[in-house]
């Protein structure tokens, strides 16, 4: 197990240069750059004003010198200087946002595999029931309604109709003086719409991929001779099919680590929330090229963590996966 | 039972870990309270009481030489001070200093500076502040875009700690307004490298509000400066919320997060008449400092004759634009001045809209339908053309459809594109690769149309991108840049503006209002030329209206 984990590893690293290769590439050959962002259409701006700032950023390399310098810098973890002039470097930038998309994303993730995971067991379980469909119904209207539409019908109703929500961000402007309880009730409050829209829209996915699954298991044969053992059906289902069932699932929670510091723009913009989708989509307006490269490496590896993660739990859930013996 | 106690305890624990930490321990505000109609109050004024203000974007850099950005100026303009500033009807009048001289030979600038003045940290503000921020203006190493108007000094010289004597090369005109700059404190940051400066987030000035705490995306905290050389603010605190969505931050305007907005021409006429937003605020409605316009690159053979630019403005109906794109929010613009100000012509020709005399100046043009296909053609060539514009501005897509629809009507074939904005500078505007252009100015206080529009302007990639050439227009600018004088200075750019209307470079649009939504508990609000917040400091909450008391 160890050595495969080790193959992993190493195996990453070429597919990590590749892939800031690419990125690197793509963001550089997008036309316009961050000082032309600053200075063009602007009457004040002298005419060698771009080209200070072009000398600055060593845009006037290059590009595989610039893609040099960069990689040297990541190499030792300096994710460097962001070109937004307000003289913050890369890694204060995410650090300060990657904390608000973490803590919404675990908040909706938690919440959606509590309520998604057994909902889909029943959906399997109760097939083709009234109570079946009636939740299929429900978490599909949660997936096609446009996120943006909820969240602001929410807020209206909740935060203006019937004030019993904040609408915006995640804390009150007073936040620091609150006592501890003031504190939790506070980001409390906060959270419950963000968090309530994104899980009702994400509901459908796992609990779909979870009736599926759940389905597939109680058609095998080893359910139906539990059933002829007598073994009752709470047994059979949590005990024998169950367990099989989540097995897939392990896939999703993988590739759900990606997604921890991804963000998303319109859902960030919504409820003000200033995560890492407002920050990326700042960036890439802004030809913000260190930003951009960092949170996308950053989001490279976890998607490749999430993947490792993602079969090493297979192999511990399942004994049949071994990797390493043949 | 256990369980539920656990997961309490460890959403508690996971919350804290990642907020409660990062907080600073600030203690000002207090209890939100619900804020008592306004007529209850009394309207004294008193100390005390804070603004919240909505921003769609957040600020970059608080040395405002260094931002290229509106909201980073905004904030700054609270924090610093220059040497002088506009007032509220946006004339240039004394701020740092209390009066200047010109010299008989237009070269020289003096200015006599106030004594009172202390920069946020309790230092004084000397004439060696002035000299150290032209220094570190056309400094190599600061990456500012604002530099050109300080490269043409020959040098400034400080006789004394009160007096700043500036000396141009040649007379130059918009140099006053170019001491509009901030003025940065040279004790803080002589012999440091200004883009490395701590000041870039934690700005200290002059101006009357100090600087408090910036949490990048989330707001932007000034206080009231005690000390103010001027008069001390009432208001308490500033806050700047980000708010990165309008139909969100209406919302929070709603809500009471926010008391003041500038709000979208369809919330301003159609989401407003509610009690909701009636029982509890005041808006406000003035014209913008921008235009909108339709050019034309007049390299294209098309676009040559000016009865042909003449014809297109005839065939634009800007008064329906104006009133189905910004719902009547809007005024008509007849050149680069925004109507009611001193250096608008109000006496130009109009280009009212009128589709038969559109029809007679094309034809006298020389453009034809020859094959009845009721496209017209000349010397063989189709009218046709591309129409471009930037992705994100909605309004100027809808303003491209209508002008469309209308030139279609003359037989002009128009097809439209919406492209990327840097794609649309780097690939289109700079490579002068594009027929007509539907885009915005913003306008200057400092009326020189230099930049935009003197022909020398119109080579690489400079402003004058539609290549527009008029050897008497280049006089009038090239003189006016000369003239101190501001009635001899208005009386050219009078001519220009008729030079302009005459010619049609550009069809122009319309000025937009600017549209503001804002609490009433807020008295002092004197909505003027310059809009509403110039006199920020001069605000103030009648004390039993006040939505936060704070612990000062």
């Amino acid at each position: 197990m160890l050595v495969y984990i080790l193959k992993r590893l190493f195996g990453m690293i070429p597919l990590i240069i590749g892939i800031t290769l690419i990125s690197f590439s793509v963001i550089h050959m997008t036309p316009g750059d961050p000082t032309q962002l600053l200075t063009s259409m602007n009457p004040n701006a002298s005419p060698d004003a771009a080209q200070k700032l072009v000398k600055m950023y060593n845009l006037d390399e290059p590009i595989h010198v610039q893609y040099w310098l960069w990689l040297k810098k990541i190499s030792v973890l300096d994710f460097g200087q962001s070109f937004a002039l307000d003289g913050m470097s890369v890694t204060e930038k995410i650090a300060n946002r990657l904390p608000y998309t973490i803590y919404l994303n675990v908040m909706s993730i938690i919440l959606i595999f509590i309520i998604a995971l057994p909902l889909g067991i029943m959906n399997a379980y109760y097939k083709d029931t009234f109570f079946d469909k009636i939740s299929t119904v429900m978490v599909f209207m949660g997936f096609a309604v446009p996120t943006f539409w909820l969240a602001l019908l929410c807020m209206y109703f909740f935060g203006i109709q019937l004030g019993w929500l904040p609408i915006s961000g995640l804390m009150s402007y007073n936040f620091s003086e609150l006592s501890l309880w003031g504190k939790f009730v506070d980001l409390a409050k906060h959270s419950v719409l963000p968090v309530g829209v994104s899980v009702f829209g994400s509901l459908a996915g796992l609990s779909r991929y979870a009736r599926n699954s759940m389905l597939d298991v109680l058609n095998n044969d080893y359910v139906t001779a539990a059933r002829a053992r007598g073994l009752s059906e709470g047994k059979v289902l949590f005990r024998h099919a169950l367990k099989n069932a989540l097995l897939p699932i392990i896939t999703i929670i993988g590739l759900s680590i990606p997604g921890l510091i991804g963000g998303s723009v319109i859902f960030e913009s919504i409820f003000s929330i200033p995560g890492m989708g407002q920050l990326f989509y700042q960036s890439v307006m802004m030809r913000d090229y260190p930003v951009v490269m960092g949170i996308l490496v950053i989001g490279a590896l976890l998607t490749l963590a999430g993947n490792l993660i993602a079969d090493i739990l297979y192999a511990v859930v399942d004994p049949r996966i071994r990797y390493g013996k043949k | 039972m256990h369980c539920s106690k656990y997961l309490k305890l460890a959403v508690l624990l996971f919350s804290f870990l990642l907020f409660a930490c990062s907080q600073q321990n600030e203690t000002t505000v207090e209890n939100k309270k619900e804020t008592p109609p306004a007529e209850e109050a009394k309207s004294e004024k008193s100390f005390g009481g804070m603004l919240f203000e909505g921003s769609i974007g957040d600020a970059s850099n608080l040395i405002p030489i260094l931002a290229s950005d509106s909201v980073s100026h905004s904030v700054a303009s609270f924090i610093y001070n220059g040497l002088l500033k506009y007032n509220k009807n946006l004339k240039l009048v004394g701020d740092l200093a209390k009066d200047w001289k010109i010299s008989d030979n237009k070269k020289t600038i003096t200015f006599y500076l106030k004594k009172n003045v202390k920069w946020h940290d309790g230092e004084p503000f000397t004439a060696e502040d002035v000299k150290f921020t032209y220094q570190t203006i056309i400094d190599e190493d600061t990456p500012t875009a604002y530099d050109a108007d300080f490269q043409i000094i020959d040098n400034v010289t400080i006789p004394d700690n009160y007096t700043v004597r500036v000396n141009y090369k040649t007379p130059f005109a918009p140099a006053l307004n170019s001491w509009t700059m901030t003025i940065l404190p040279k004790h803080l940051l002589e012999g440091k490298k200004i883009t490395q400066s701590p000041l870039q987030r934690n700005p200290v000035g002059t101006g009357p509000f100090k600087f408090v705490k910036w949490e990048p995306g989330k707001s932007i905290t000034l206080k009231a400066n005690k000390d103010y050389f001027k008069e001390r603010p009432y208001l308490a605190k500033y806050v700047l919320k980000i708010i990165p969505d309008t139909a969100a931050m209406y919302l929070a305007l709603l809500n009471q997060d926010i008391d003041l907005m500038s709000m979208s021409p369809l919330q301003y006429t159609k989401q407003t008449d509610t009690s909701q937003f009636e029982d509890h605020f005041n808006k406000y409605s003035y014209l913008s400092n921008s235009y909108t316009y339709i050019g034309y690159n007049l390299q294209k053979e098309m676009f040559e004759d000016k009865k042909v630019r003449q014809a297109l403005s005839y065939a634009t109906p800007k008064k329906g634009i104006i009133d189905s794109v910004l719902f009547g929010q809007g005024k008509i613009a007849t050149g680069p001045y925004k109507p009611g100000t001193y250096w608008y012509n109000p006496d130009v020709p109009r280009y009212n809209y009128n589709l038969e005399k559109a029809k007679q100046l094309l034809a006298e043009a020389g453009w034809k339908d020859t094959d009845g296909d009721k496209i017209l053609e000349k010397n063989g060539k189709e009218f046709s053309f591309t129409l471009m514009t930037n992705q994100g501005n909605s309004n100027r897509s809808k303003i491209a459809e209508i002008v469309q629809q209308s030139w279609e009507k003359l037989g002009i074939r128009v097809e439209i594109r919406v492209i990327e904005w840097a794609t649309l500078i780097n690939e289109y505007i700079d490579k002068r690769n594009f027929d007509a252009l539907v885009m915005g100015w913003s306008i200057p206080l400092e009326p020189d149309l230099y930049n935009v529009w003197h022909s020398s302007k119109c080579k690489n990639e400079n402003l004058n991108f539609i290549c527009y050439q008029n050897e008497q227009l280049d006089k009038l600018i090239e003189k006016a840049r000369l003239t101190f004088d501001m009635e001899k200075r208005k009386q050219l750019y009078f001519k220009a503006q008729e030079i302009l209307a005459e010619d049609q470079p550009y069809t122009f649009l319309y000025v937009s209002k600017a549209l503001v939504g804002l609490h009433k508990r807020f008295r002092g609000v004197e909505p003027a030329p310059a809009g509403i917040t110039y006199n920020l400091e001069e605000w103030y909450v009648p004390e039993g209206l006040r939505k936060y008391e704070l612990k000062q």
